[in-house]
Protein backbone atom coordinates (compact mmCIF):
# COMPACT_ATOMS: atom_id res chain seq x y z
CA UNK A 1 0.00 0.00 0.00
CA UNK A 2 1.25 3.20 -0.79
CA UNK A 3 2.53 5.27 2.41
CA UNK A 4 0.81 8.47 3.16
CA UNK A 5 2.08 11.73 1.97
CA UNK A 6 1.51 14.63 3.34
CA UNK A 7 3.45 16.74 0.80
CA UNK A 8 1.08 14.85 -2.03
CA UNK A 9 -1.30 17.52 -3.22
CA UNK A 10 1.59 19.97 -3.48
CA UNK A 11 3.65 17.53 -5.51
CA UNK A 12 0.92 17.12 -7.78
CA UNK A 13 0.35 20.79 -8.08
CA UNK A 14 4.10 21.10 -8.85
CA UNK A 15 3.65 18.48 -11.17
CA UNK A 16 0.45 19.60 -13.11
CA UNK A 17 2.61 22.95 -13.65
CA UNK A 18 5.58 21.13 -15.01
CA UNK A 19 3.48 18.98 -17.28
CA UNK A 20 2.07 22.09 -19.06
CA UNK A 21 3.89 23.91 -21.92
CA UNK A 22 1.57 27.74 -20.88
CA UNK A 23 0.61 27.34 -17.70
CA UNK A 24 2.95 29.01 -14.42
CA UNK A 25 2.47 28.48 -11.37
CA UNK A 26 1.20 31.91 -10.87
CA UNK A 27 -1.74 30.74 -13.36
CA UNK A 28 -2.83 28.25 -11.83
CA UNK A 29 -2.93 30.01 -8.35
CA UNK A 30 -5.31 32.64 -10.09
CA UNK A 31 -7.30 29.99 -11.76
CA UNK A 32 -7.47 28.22 -8.16
CA UNK A 33 -8.75 31.76 -6.89
CA UNK A 34 -11.08 32.05 -9.37
CA UNK A 35 -12.69 28.55 -8.76
CA UNK A 36 -12.81 29.39 -4.90
CA UNK A 37 -15.16 32.73 -5.35
CA UNK A 38 -17.14 31.21 -7.53
CA UNK A 39 -17.83 29.33 -4.79
CA UNK A 40 -18.30 31.70 -2.23
CA UNK A 41 -21.84 32.95 -1.42
CA UNK A 42 -22.87 35.37 -3.78
CA UNK A 43 -23.64 38.74 -2.65
CA UNK A 44 -25.48 41.96 -3.92
CA UNK A 45 -23.12 44.35 -5.77
CA UNK A 46 -25.12 47.42 -4.04
CA UNK A 47 -22.76 48.92 -1.45
CA UNK A 48 -22.72 47.90 1.73
CA UNK A 49 -20.64 49.98 4.91
CA UNK A 50 -17.73 47.83 5.66
CA UNK A 51 -16.46 46.96 9.33
CA UNK A 52 -13.30 46.56 10.74
CA UNK A 53 -12.85 43.67 12.59
CA UNK A 54 -10.33 41.21 14.39
CA UNK A 55 -10.42 37.67 14.17
CA UNK A 56 -8.02 35.45 16.24
CA UNK A 57 -7.28 32.15 13.80
CA UNK A 58 -5.31 29.85 14.95
CA UNK A 59 -3.14 31.89 17.50
CA UNK A 60 -2.83 34.61 15.03
CA UNK A 61 -4.79 37.70 15.04
CA UNK A 62 -5.88 39.43 11.52
CA UNK A 63 -7.12 42.68 10.98
CA UNK A 64 -9.83 42.70 8.17
CA UNK A 65 -11.77 45.42 6.32
CA UNK A 66 -14.89 43.02 5.32
CA UNK A 67 -18.30 43.51 4.02
CA UNK A 68 -20.75 41.93 6.76
CA UNK A 69 -22.22 39.30 4.44
CA UNK A 70 -19.19 37.38 4.87
CA UNK A 71 -19.38 34.18 6.85
CA UNK A 72 -16.86 33.38 8.72
CA UNK A 73 -16.89 30.10 6.28
CA UNK A 74 -15.83 32.77 3.31
CA UNK A 75 -13.80 35.06 5.06
CA UNK A 76 -11.30 31.69 6.61
CA UNK A 77 -11.09 30.81 2.81
CA UNK A 78 -11.37 33.54 0.77
CA UNK A 79 -9.34 36.31 2.86
CA UNK A 80 -7.28 34.30 5.22
CA UNK A 81 -6.44 31.77 2.60
CA UNK A 82 -7.46 28.47 4.98
CA UNK A 83 -9.31 26.58 2.96
CA UNK A 84 -9.26 23.18 4.68
CA UNK A 85 -12.76 23.91 6.17
CA UNK A 86 -15.21 23.49 3.27
CA UNK A 87 -18.03 24.71 1.99
CA UNK A 88 -20.58 21.33 1.01
CA UNK A 89 -24.00 23.08 0.95
CA UNK A 90 -23.54 26.73 2.65
CA UNK A 91 -27.15 25.44 4.73
CA UNK A 92 -26.07 24.40 8.15
CA UNK A 93 -26.33 20.67 6.72
CA UNK A 94 -23.20 18.56 5.77
CA UNK A 95 -20.74 19.84 8.69
CA UNK A 96 -17.85 20.05 6.04
CA UNK A 97 -17.46 23.53 7.13
CA UNK A 98 -17.04 22.63 10.70
CA UNK A 99 -14.51 24.83 12.59
CA UNK A 100 -14.02 25.12 16.58
CA UNK A 101 -15.02 28.19 18.69
CA UNK A 102 -13.67 29.03 22.09
CA UNK A 103 -13.91 24.98 22.22
CA UNK A 104 -17.12 24.20 20.61
CA UNK A 105 -17.77 22.55 17.19
CA UNK A 106 -19.79 25.27 14.95
CA UNK A 107 -21.35 25.51 11.20
CA UNK A 108 -18.52 28.07 10.08
CA UNK A 109 -21.12 28.54 6.82
CA UNK A 110 -24.35 29.82 9.30
CA UNK A 111 -22.21 32.62 10.92
CA UNK A 112 -21.14 36.09 9.93
CA UNK A 113 -17.42 36.75 10.55
CA UNK A 114 -18.22 40.19 12.28
CA UNK A 115 -20.28 37.89 14.66
CA UNK A 116 -16.65 36.07 15.50
CA UNK A 117 -14.87 39.08 16.86
CA UNK A 118 -13.16 38.68 20.08
CA UNK A 119 -13.39 34.55 19.97
CA UNK A 120 -10.60 31.91 19.64
CA UNK A 121 -11.42 30.37 16.30
CA UNK A 122 -9.49 26.85 15.17
CA UNK A 123 -9.51 25.41 11.78
CA UNK A 124 -7.89 22.01 10.57
CA UNK A 125 -4.79 24.11 9.96
CA UNK A 126 -4.57 24.78 13.68
CA UNK A 127 -5.29 21.35 15.51
CA UNK A 128 -2.11 20.06 13.55
CA UNK A 129 0.81 19.96 10.82
CA UNK A 130 1.52 17.57 8.13
CA UNK A 131 4.61 17.16 9.85
CA UNK A 132 2.96 17.23 13.12
CA UNK A 133 -0.49 15.78 13.09
CA UNK A 134 -3.12 15.97 15.85
CA UNK A 135 -3.90 12.31 17.43
CA UNK A 136 -7.78 12.48 15.34
CA UNK A 137 -6.09 13.16 11.77
CA UNK A 138 -3.24 10.60 12.44
CA UNK A 139 -5.91 7.99 13.01
CA UNK A 140 -7.87 9.17 10.30
CA UNK A 141 -4.92 8.34 8.01
CA UNK A 142 -4.29 5.08 9.70
CA UNK A 143 -7.99 4.12 9.30
CA UNK A 144 -8.76 4.79 5.92
CA UNK A 145 -11.44 7.50 7.28
CA UNK A 146 -11.77 9.21 4.13
CA UNK A 147 -11.84 8.52 0.23
CA UNK A 148 -12.16 12.23 -1.81
CA UNK A 149 -11.05 13.99 1.53
CA UNK A 150 -13.49 16.77 1.17
CA UNK A 151 -15.69 16.23 4.15
CA UNK A 152 -12.20 15.28 6.03
CA UNK A 153 -11.45 18.71 7.88
CA UNK A 154 -14.65 19.01 9.35
CA UNK A 155 -15.03 15.32 10.34
CA UNK A 156 -12.13 15.96 12.37
CA UNK A 157 -12.41 19.44 13.88
CA UNK A 158 -16.10 17.69 14.55
CA UNK A 159 -15.05 14.58 15.85
CA UNK A 160 -11.91 16.67 18.26
CA UNK A 161 -15.02 19.26 19.86
CA UNK A 162 -17.11 16.31 20.04
CA UNK A 163 -15.03 13.98 22.37
CA UNK A 164 -14.27 16.86 23.98
CA UNK A 165 -18.71 17.53 24.86
CA UNK A 166 -18.69 13.87 26.31
CA UNK A 167 -15.65 14.66 28.78
CA UNK A 168 -17.70 17.68 30.10
CA UNK A 169 -20.87 15.97 30.07
CA UNK A 170 -22.88 17.01 27.07
CA UNK A 171 -26.11 14.87 26.71
CA UNK A 172 -27.24 13.17 23.51
CA UNK A 173 -29.89 11.85 21.79
CA UNK A 174 -28.58 8.10 23.00
CA UNK A 175 -27.71 9.26 25.87
CA UNK A 176 -29.85 6.79 28.56
CA UNK A 177 -29.71 8.33 31.66
CA UNK A 178 -29.59 11.73 31.53
CA UNK A 179 -28.90 12.23 35.17
CA UNK A 180 -25.52 10.67 34.67
CA UNK A 181 -22.56 12.03 32.56
CA UNK A 182 -22.76 9.97 29.77
CA UNK A 183 -19.78 7.46 28.77
CA UNK A 184 -17.83 7.46 25.69
CA UNK A 185 -19.40 4.47 22.99
CA UNK A 186 -19.90 3.68 19.36
CA UNK A 187 -23.49 4.73 19.79
CA UNK A 188 -22.93 8.13 21.36
CA UNK A 189 -19.74 8.85 18.13
CA UNK A 190 -22.41 8.08 15.93
CA UNK A 191 -25.83 10.31 17.28
CA UNK A 192 -23.07 12.87 17.87
CA UNK A 193 -21.39 12.49 14.61
CA UNK A 194 -24.98 12.73 12.09
CA UNK A 195 -23.93 16.44 11.29
CA UNK A 196 -21.30 15.75 9.82
CA UNK A 197 -21.92 13.89 6.19
CA UNK A 198 -19.88 11.66 3.86
CA UNK A 199 -20.63 11.53 0.69
CA UNK A 200 -18.18 8.70 -0.05
CA UNK A 201 -19.26 6.63 2.74
CA UNK A 202 -16.46 6.06 4.78
CA UNK A 203 -18.19 6.47 8.01
CA UNK A 204 -17.51 2.72 9.31
CA UNK A 205 -13.85 3.83 9.14
CA UNK A 206 -14.53 7.63 10.24
CA UNK A 207 -15.99 5.57 13.41
CA UNK A 208 -12.59 3.08 14.11
CA UNK A 209 -10.57 6.07 13.87
CA UNK A 210 -12.34 8.20 16.74
CA UNK A 211 -12.89 5.15 18.64
CA UNK A 212 -9.44 4.24 18.50
CA UNK A 213 -8.22 7.92 19.75
CA UNK A 214 -11.00 7.64 21.87
CA UNK A 215 -10.28 3.71 23.31
CA UNK A 216 -13.13 2.40 22.92
CA UNK A 217 -13.68 -0.73 21.43
CA UNK A 218 -14.51 -0.41 17.36
CA UNK A 219 -16.39 -3.74 17.27
CA UNK A 220 -18.73 -2.71 20.11
CA UNK A 221 -22.17 -3.82 19.71
CA UNK A 222 -24.71 -1.03 18.76
CA UNK B 1 -27.30 37.84 -0.21
CA UNK B 2 -29.15 41.61 0.51
CA UNK B 3 -26.79 44.35 1.67
CA UNK B 4 -27.25 45.08 5.08
CA UNK B 5 -25.98 46.88 7.74
CA UNK B 6 -24.83 45.39 10.95
CA UNK B 7 -24.27 46.70 14.66
CA UNK B 8 -23.70 44.69 17.94
CA UNK B 9 -26.16 45.74 21.19
CA UNK B 10 -24.63 45.83 24.04
CA UNK B 11 -27.88 45.63 26.26
CA UNK B 12 -31.32 43.95 25.88
CA UNK B 13 -32.59 48.56 26.36
CA UNK B 14 -29.87 49.16 23.40
CA UNK B 15 -31.46 46.08 20.68
CA UNK B 16 -34.91 47.13 21.79
CA UNK B 17 -33.97 50.87 20.52
CA UNK B 18 -31.71 50.04 17.84
CA UNK B 19 -35.07 47.76 16.13
CA UNK B 20 -37.43 50.34 16.73
CA UNK B 21 -34.76 53.66 15.32
CA UNK B 22 -34.28 51.02 11.84
CA UNK B 23 -36.97 49.96 9.73
CA UNK B 24 -36.54 46.31 8.84
CA UNK B 25 -34.21 45.91 11.40
CA UNK B 26 -33.65 41.89 12.40
CA UNK B 27 -31.91 40.26 15.71
CA UNK B 28 -29.57 37.79 15.08
CA UNK B 29 -28.97 35.06 17.52
CA UNK B 30 -27.09 32.10 16.63
CA UNK B 31 -28.34 33.06 12.89
CA UNK B 32 -28.60 29.26 11.61
CA UNK B 33 -32.07 30.03 10.40
CA UNK B 34 -31.76 33.49 9.72
CA UNK B 35 -28.54 33.09 7.62
CA UNK B 36 -29.73 30.70 5.76
CA UNK B 37 -33.31 32.44 4.68
CA UNK B 38 -31.10 35.33 3.97
CA UNK B 39 -29.20 33.60 1.92
CA UNK B 40 -32.25 32.59 -0.42
CA UNK B 41 -33.23 35.75 0.14
CA UNK B 42 -36.46 35.01 1.69
CA UNK B 43 -35.21 36.97 4.71
CA UNK B 44 -33.75 40.31 3.53
CA UNK B 45 -33.58 42.84 6.54
CA UNK B 46 -32.27 46.26 6.48
CA UNK B 47 -30.02 45.71 9.65
CA UNK B 48 -28.95 43.37 11.57
CA UNK B 49 -28.60 43.27 15.99
CA UNK B 50 -26.49 41.50 17.41
CA UNK B 51 -28.02 39.89 20.72
CA UNK B 52 -24.95 37.79 21.32
CA UNK B 53 -23.88 40.59 24.08
CA UNK B 54 -26.65 40.91 26.17
CA UNK B 55 -25.88 39.21 29.16
CA UNK B 56 -28.70 36.72 28.53
CA UNK B 57 -27.13 33.87 28.78
CA UNK B 58 -27.84 32.60 32.01
CA UNK B 59 -29.98 30.29 33.39
CA UNK B 60 -31.48 31.37 36.54
CA UNK B 61 -33.74 29.16 39.28
CA UNK B 62 -36.61 31.64 40.06
CA UNK B 63 -38.65 32.66 43.43
CA UNK B 64 -41.13 30.17 42.87
CA UNK B 65 -38.61 27.37 42.15
CA UNK B 66 -39.06 27.11 38.86
CA UNK B 67 -36.29 28.53 36.18
CA UNK B 68 -35.63 31.47 33.82
CA UNK B 69 -33.45 30.95 31.07
CA UNK B 70 -31.92 33.55 29.25
CA UNK B 71 -33.01 34.31 25.50
CA UNK B 72 -29.21 33.71 24.40
CA UNK B 73 -28.54 30.21 26.45
CA UNK B 74 -27.71 28.03 24.05
CA UNK B 75 -29.34 24.67 22.85
CA UNK B 76 -26.45 22.52 23.83
CA UNK B 77 -26.01 24.81 27.37
CA UNK B 78 -29.92 24.64 28.37
CA UNK B 79 -30.04 20.83 27.43
CA UNK B 80 -27.05 19.92 30.06
CA UNK B 81 -27.94 22.10 32.55
CA UNK B 82 -28.20 19.50 35.46
CA UNK B 83 -31.35 21.46 36.74
CA UNK B 84 -33.00 20.92 33.59
CA UNK B 85 -32.08 17.28 33.13
CA UNK B 86 -33.27 16.28 36.64
CA UNK B 87 -36.52 18.54 36.35
CA UNK B 88 -37.64 19.22 33.32
CA UNK B 89 -36.32 16.19 30.82
CA UNK B 90 -38.69 16.29 28.30
CA UNK B 91 -36.71 19.27 27.91
CA UNK B 92 -33.27 18.45 27.57
CA UNK B 93 -34.99 15.17 25.20
CA UNK B 94 -36.43 17.21 23.05
CA UNK B 95 -33.68 19.16 22.42
CA UNK B 96 -30.82 16.90 21.70
CA UNK B 97 -33.20 15.49 19.52
CA UNK B 98 -32.89 18.44 17.33
CA UNK B 99 -30.83 19.31 14.52
CA UNK B 100 -26.83 18.50 15.43
CA UNK B 101 -24.57 19.14 17.83
CA UNK B 102 -22.72 22.15 15.55
CA UNK B 103 -26.04 23.73 15.12
CA UNK B 104 -27.05 23.43 18.58
CA UNK B 105 -23.77 25.19 19.96
CA UNK B 106 -25.17 28.06 17.85
CA UNK B 107 -29.02 27.94 18.37
CA UNK B 108 -30.36 30.56 20.72
CA UNK B 109 -33.56 29.98 23.12
CA UNK B 110 -35.18 32.97 21.38
CA UNK B 111 -33.91 31.88 17.74
CA UNK B 112 -35.07 28.33 18.08
CA UNK B 113 -38.71 29.70 19.05
CA UNK B 114 -38.76 32.15 15.91
CA UNK B 115 -37.20 29.30 13.51
CA UNK B 116 -39.45 29.41 10.40
CA UNK B 117 -40.86 26.28 8.61
CA UNK B 118 -38.89 24.15 6.26
CA UNK B 119 -41.92 23.95 4.35
CA UNK B 120 -39.85 22.90 0.30
CA UNK B 121 -42.39 25.61 -1.04
CA UNK B 122 -41.41 28.24 1.56
CA UNK B 123 -37.76 27.49 0.63
CA UNK B 124 -37.90 27.34 -2.98
CA UNK B 125 -38.45 30.85 -4.38
CA UNK B 126 -39.79 29.70 -7.43
CA UNK B 127 -42.80 28.21 -5.98
CA UNK B 128 -46.00 29.70 -4.58
CA UNK B 129 -45.86 30.18 -0.80
CA UNK B 130 -49.03 32.87 0.58
CA UNK B 131 -46.18 32.44 3.39
CA UNK B 132 -43.31 34.08 1.94
CA UNK B 133 -44.93 35.64 -0.72
CA UNK B 134 -48.66 36.65 0.60
CA UNK B 135 -51.04 35.91 -1.99
CA UNK B 136 -49.43 34.06 -4.13
CA UNK B 137 -51.13 30.74 -3.28
CA UNK B 138 -49.52 27.38 -1.52
CA UNK B 139 -47.63 25.24 -3.52
CA UNK B 140 -47.64 22.31 -0.88
CA UNK B 141 -52.09 22.62 -0.71
CA UNK B 142 -51.41 21.96 -5.02
CA UNK B 143 -48.14 19.56 -4.51
CA UNK B 144 -45.81 17.18 -2.11
CA UNK B 145 -47.63 17.51 1.19
CA UNK B 146 -46.08 14.64 3.46
CA UNK B 147 -44.57 16.16 5.67
CA UNK B 148 -46.76 19.18 6.17
CA UNK B 149 -49.45 19.88 9.42
CA UNK B 150 -52.63 17.89 9.98
CA UNK B 151 -54.15 19.87 12.31
CA UNK B 152 -55.49 23.77 13.04
CA UNK B 153 -54.50 24.40 9.24
CA UNK B 154 -55.81 27.12 6.53
CA UNK B 155 -56.76 26.41 2.90
CA UNK B 156 -53.86 29.07 3.37
CA UNK B 157 -51.21 27.28 4.61
CA UNK B 158 -50.72 23.80 6.13
CA UNK B 159 -47.10 24.28 7.26
CA UNK B 160 -45.99 23.06 10.32
CA UNK B 161 -43.49 24.73 13.08
CA UNK B 162 -39.96 22.87 13.01
CA UNK B 163 -38.67 23.36 16.51
CA UNK B 164 -38.50 20.53 19.17
CA UNK B 165 -37.93 22.47 21.95
CA UNK B 166 -40.93 24.31 21.74
CA UNK B 167 -42.94 21.21 21.71
CA UNK B 168 -41.57 20.65 25.22
CA UNK B 169 -41.64 23.99 26.45
CA UNK B 170 -45.47 23.89 25.77
CA UNK B 171 -45.75 20.61 27.12
CA UNK B 172 -44.27 22.32 30.21
CA UNK B 173 -46.40 25.33 30.27
CA UNK B 174 -43.19 27.94 29.82
CA UNK B 175 -43.66 31.84 29.15
CA UNK B 176 -41.83 34.18 27.08
CA UNK B 177 -41.06 37.27 28.61
CA UNK B 178 -40.08 40.02 26.13
CA UNK B 179 -38.92 44.09 25.91
CA UNK B 180 -39.92 46.30 23.59
CA UNK B 181 -37.79 50.35 23.14
CA UNK B 182 -40.23 51.74 25.34
CA UNK B 183 -39.13 49.76 28.05
CA UNK B 184 -43.24 47.93 27.86
CA UNK B 185 -42.56 44.40 28.87
CA UNK B 186 -44.96 41.43 28.75
CA UNK B 187 -45.02 37.44 29.74
CA UNK B 188 -46.78 35.57 27.16
CA UNK B 189 -47.54 31.88 27.75
CA UNK B 190 -46.59 29.66 25.67
CA UNK B 191 -49.80 28.33 24.10
CA UNK B 192 -50.41 31.77 22.59
CA UNK B 193 -46.83 32.77 21.45
CA UNK B 194 -47.35 31.31 18.18
CA UNK B 195 -50.23 31.59 15.66
CA UNK B 196 -52.20 29.53 13.57
CA UNK B 197 -51.69 30.22 9.76
CA UNK B 198 -55.68 31.38 9.39
CA UNK B 199 -55.60 33.79 6.20
CA UNK B 200 -52.35 35.37 7.30
CA UNK B 201 -49.51 32.60 7.37
CA UNK B 202 -46.79 34.96 7.25
CA UNK B 203 -47.85 36.32 10.66
CA UNK B 204 -46.08 33.83 12.82
CA UNK B 205 -45.94 35.41 16.17
CA UNK B 206 -47.64 38.48 17.66
CA UNK B 207 -44.31 40.00 18.49
CA UNK B 208 -43.55 43.71 17.45
CA UNK B 209 -40.89 44.90 15.60
CA UNK B 210 -38.82 46.15 18.17
CA UNK B 211 -40.22 43.73 20.73
CA UNK B 212 -36.71 41.33 21.82
CA UNK B 213 -37.21 38.17 23.72
CA UNK B 214 -35.44 38.57 27.05
CA UNK B 215 -36.35 34.79 28.61
CA UNK B 216 -38.11 31.86 29.06
CA UNK B 217 -39.53 30.93 32.23
CA UNK B 218 -40.57 27.44 33.40
CA UNK B 219 -42.92 27.03 36.21
CA UNK B 220 -41.50 24.88 38.99
CA UNK B 221 -41.03 21.37 38.36
CA UNK B 222 -44.15 19.18 37.82
CA UNK B 223 -42.30 15.33 38.71
CA UNK B 224 -43.73 12.50 36.70
CA UNK B 225 -41.91 10.66 33.99
CA UNK B 226 -40.90 13.18 31.00
CA UNK B 227 -40.70 11.69 27.53
CA UNK B 228 -39.83 13.10 24.44
CA UNK B 229 -39.80 10.70 21.24
CA UNK B 230 -39.74 11.78 17.76
CA UNK B 231 -40.52 9.88 14.28
CA UNK B 232 -38.68 11.08 11.13
CA UNK B 233 -37.04 9.79 8.23
CA UNK B 234 -33.47 9.49 9.83
CA UNK B 235 -32.47 8.25 13.21
CA UNK B 236 -30.64 11.17 13.62
CA UNK B 237 -30.91 15.21 12.08
CA UNK B 238 -34.00 15.36 10.63
CA UNK B 239 -36.99 17.13 11.46
CA UNK B 240 -39.80 15.59 13.19
CA UNK B 241 -42.46 14.04 10.92
CA UNK B 242 -44.40 13.55 14.30
CA UNK B 243 -42.66 13.99 18.12
CA UNK B 244 -44.84 13.86 21.27
CA UNK B 245 -43.64 15.13 24.62
CA UNK B 246 -45.73 13.36 27.33
CA UNK B 247 -45.19 13.83 31.07
CA UNK B 248 -47.04 11.10 33.00
CA UNK B 249 -48.02 10.73 36.27
CA UNK B 250 -48.45 7.72 38.29
CA UNK B 251 -52.10 8.74 39.28
CA UNK B 252 -52.60 8.45 35.31
CA UNK B 253 -53.00 12.49 34.93
CA UNK B 254 -50.85 13.61 31.90
CA UNK B 255 -49.51 16.74 29.65
CA UNK B 256 -49.26 15.83 26.38
CA UNK B 257 -48.00 18.05 23.40
CA UNK B 258 -47.45 16.81 19.50
CA UNK B 259 -44.77 18.35 17.13
CA UNK B 260 -45.24 18.15 13.22
CA UNK B 261 -48.59 17.80 13.11
CA UNK B 262 -49.42 21.70 13.24
CA UNK B 263 -48.51 25.33 12.43
CA UNK B 264 -47.19 25.15 16.48
CA UNK B 265 -46.70 22.76 19.04
CA UNK B 266 -50.35 20.87 19.71
CA UNK B 267 -51.91 20.38 22.87
CA UNK B 268 -55.53 19.83 23.58
CA UNK B 269 -56.86 19.42 27.05
CA UNK B 270 -59.44 17.76 26.56
CA UNK B 271 -57.24 14.99 25.58
CA UNK B 272 -55.64 15.07 28.37
CA UNK B 273 -58.77 14.65 30.43
CA UNK B 274 -59.50 11.96 28.36
CA UNK B 275 -55.78 10.32 29.63
CA UNK B 276 -56.50 11.11 33.16
CA UNK B 277 -59.82 9.37 32.81
CA UNK B 278 -58.05 5.96 31.31
CA UNK B 279 -58.49 6.24 28.16
CA UNK B 280 -55.91 4.40 25.50
CA UNK B 281 -53.57 6.41 23.23
CA UNK B 282 -56.46 5.30 20.66
CA UNK B 283 -58.89 8.00 22.10
CA UNK B 284 -56.88 10.32 23.25
CA UNK B 285 -55.09 10.47 19.60
CA UNK B 286 -58.68 10.92 18.85
CA UNK B 287 -59.16 13.96 20.75
CA UNK B 288 -55.73 15.76 20.34
CA UNK B 289 -56.25 15.61 16.62
CA UNK B 290 -60.35 16.33 16.48
CA UNK B 291 -60.91 18.51 13.62
CA UNK B 292 -57.61 17.12 11.67
CA UNK B 293 -57.65 17.94 7.94
CA UNK B 294 -54.83 15.75 6.28
CA UNK B 295 -53.81 15.83 2.77
CA UNK B 296 -53.60 12.55 1.31
CA UNK B 297 -49.76 12.84 0.92
CA UNK B 298 -50.18 12.84 5.06
CA UNK B 299 -52.95 11.14 6.43
CA UNK B 300 -50.31 8.53 7.86
CA UNK B 301 -49.38 10.96 10.36
CA UNK B 302 -52.99 10.43 11.94
CA UNK B 303 -51.98 7.13 12.16
CA UNK B 304 -48.60 7.56 13.50
CA UNK B 305 -49.34 9.89 16.40
CA UNK B 306 -51.57 7.19 17.83
CA UNK B 307 -48.65 4.51 17.22
CA UNK B 308 -46.26 7.09 18.86
CA UNK B 309 -48.63 8.19 22.01
CA UNK B 310 -48.98 4.48 22.47
CA UNK B 311 -44.99 4.07 22.59
CA UNK B 312 -44.82 6.96 24.75
CA UNK B 313 -47.31 5.57 26.99
CA UNK B 314 -46.57 2.33 27.45
CA UNK B 315 -42.70 3.28 28.18
CA UNK B 316 -43.97 5.56 30.81
CA UNK B 317 -46.04 2.49 32.33
CA UNK B 318 -42.36 0.15 32.23
CA UNK B 319 -40.36 3.37 33.43
CA UNK B 320 -42.38 3.48 36.83
CA UNK B 321 -44.41 6.42 36.80
C1 LIG C 1 -29.61 21.47 8.90
C2 LIG C 1 -30.50 21.92 10.03
C3 LIG C 1 -31.22 20.98 10.75
C4 LIG C 1 -32.03 21.37 11.79
N1 LIG C 1 -32.75 20.43 12.48
C5 LIG C 1 -33.57 20.82 13.48
C6 LIG C 1 -34.35 19.87 14.20
O1 LIG C 1 -34.30 18.67 13.94
N2 LIG C 1 -35.16 20.33 15.20
C7 LIG C 1 -35.24 21.66 15.52
O2 LIG C 1 -35.97 22.01 16.44
N3 LIG C 1 -34.52 22.58 14.84
C8 LIG C 1 -33.70 22.18 13.84
N4 LIG C 1 -32.99 23.13 13.15
C9 LIG C 1 -33.27 24.54 13.39
C10 LIG C 1 -32.44 25.17 14.49
O3 LIG C 1 -32.87 24.65 15.73
C11 LIG C 1 -32.68 26.67 14.40
O4 LIG C 1 -32.05 27.14 13.24
C12 LIG C 1 -32.15 27.42 15.61
O5 LIG C 1 -32.76 26.98 16.79
C13 LIG C 1 -32.36 28.90 15.45
O6 LIG C 1 -31.72 29.58 16.52
P1 LIG C 1 -30.69 30.77 16.21
O7 LIG C 1 -30.28 31.35 17.51
O8 LIG C 1 -29.62 30.33 15.32
O9 LIG C 1 -31.70 31.77 15.46
P2 LIG C 1 -31.40 32.94 14.42
O10 LIG C 1 -31.22 32.36 13.09
O11 LIG C 1 -30.38 33.86 14.95
O12 LIG C 1 -32.81 33.70 14.50
C14 LIG C 1 -34.04 33.10 14.15
C15 LIG C 1 -35.14 34.15 14.31
O13 LIG C 1 -35.24 34.55 15.66
C16 LIG C 1 -35.14 35.97 15.78
N5 LIG C 1 -34.48 36.24 17.06
C17 LIG C 1 -33.29 35.75 17.50
N6 LIG C 1 -33.06 36.14 18.77
C18 LIG C 1 -34.13 36.91 19.15
C19 LIG C 1 -34.49 37.60 20.35
N7 LIG C 1 -33.72 37.58 21.44
N8 LIG C 1 -35.67 38.26 20.38
C20 LIG C 1 -36.48 38.28 19.29
N9 LIG C 1 -36.18 37.66 18.14
C21 LIG C 1 -35.03 36.98 18.07
C22 LIG C 1 -34.35 36.40 14.58
O14 LIG C 1 -34.61 37.74 14.23
C23 LIG C 1 -34.85 35.43 13.52
O15 LIG C 1 -36.06 35.89 12.99
C24 LIG C 1 -32.14 22.76 12.12
C25 LIG C 1 -31.40 23.69 11.41
C26 LIG C 1 -30.60 23.30 10.37
C27 LIG C 1 -29.83 24.33 9.62
S1 LIG D 1 -47.74 25.25 3.33
FE1 LIG D 1 -47.47 27.40 3.94
S2 LIG D 1 -45.26 27.63 3.84
FE2 LIG D 1 -45.73 25.82 2.57
S3 LIG D 1 -46.16 26.59 0.48
FE3 LIG D 1 -48.11 26.57 1.53
S4 LIG D 1 -48.25 28.67 2.27
FE4 LIG D 1 -46.09 28.35 1.88
S1 LIG E 1 -21.11 24.00 4.29
FE1 LIG E 1 -21.64 24.49 6.33
S2 LIG E 1 -22.78 22.74 6.91
FE2 LIG E 1 -22.46 22.39 4.80
S1 LIG F 1 -14.31 11.29 2.09
FE1 LIG F 1 -15.41 11.99 0.36
S2 LIG F 1 -17.07 13.00 1.31
FE2 LIG F 1 -16.15 12.03 2.99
Amino acid sequence: MERFDPERRRVLKATAVAGSAVASAHLLLQAEAATASANATRLDTAATPHHDVRLRVNGTEHELRIDPRMTLLDTLRERLHLTGAKKGCDQGQCGACTVIVDGRRIASCLTLAVMQQGHEITTIEGLGTPRNLHALQAAFVKHDGFQCGFCTPGQICSATAMLQEIASGIPSHVTADLTRPPRSSILEFRERMSGNLCRCGAYSNIQQAIAEVAGVDADEIV
Amino acid sequence: MKSFSYERADSPAAAAAAAARVPGAKFIGGGTNLLDLMKLQIETPAHLIDVNDLGLDEIESTDDGGLRIGAGVRNTDLAADPRVRNDYAVLTRALVSGASGQLRNQATTAGNLLQRTRCPYFYDTNQRCNKRRPGSGCGALAGVSRQHAIVGSSDACIATHPSDMAVALRCLDAKVSTVRSDGTRREIPIEAFHRLPGDTPEREHDLAADELITAVTLPPPVGGTQLYRKVRDRASYAFALVSVAAIVHRDGRAQVALGGVAHKPWRVETAERELARGGDARTTAAALLAGARPTRDNAYKVTLVERTLAAVLAQARESGS
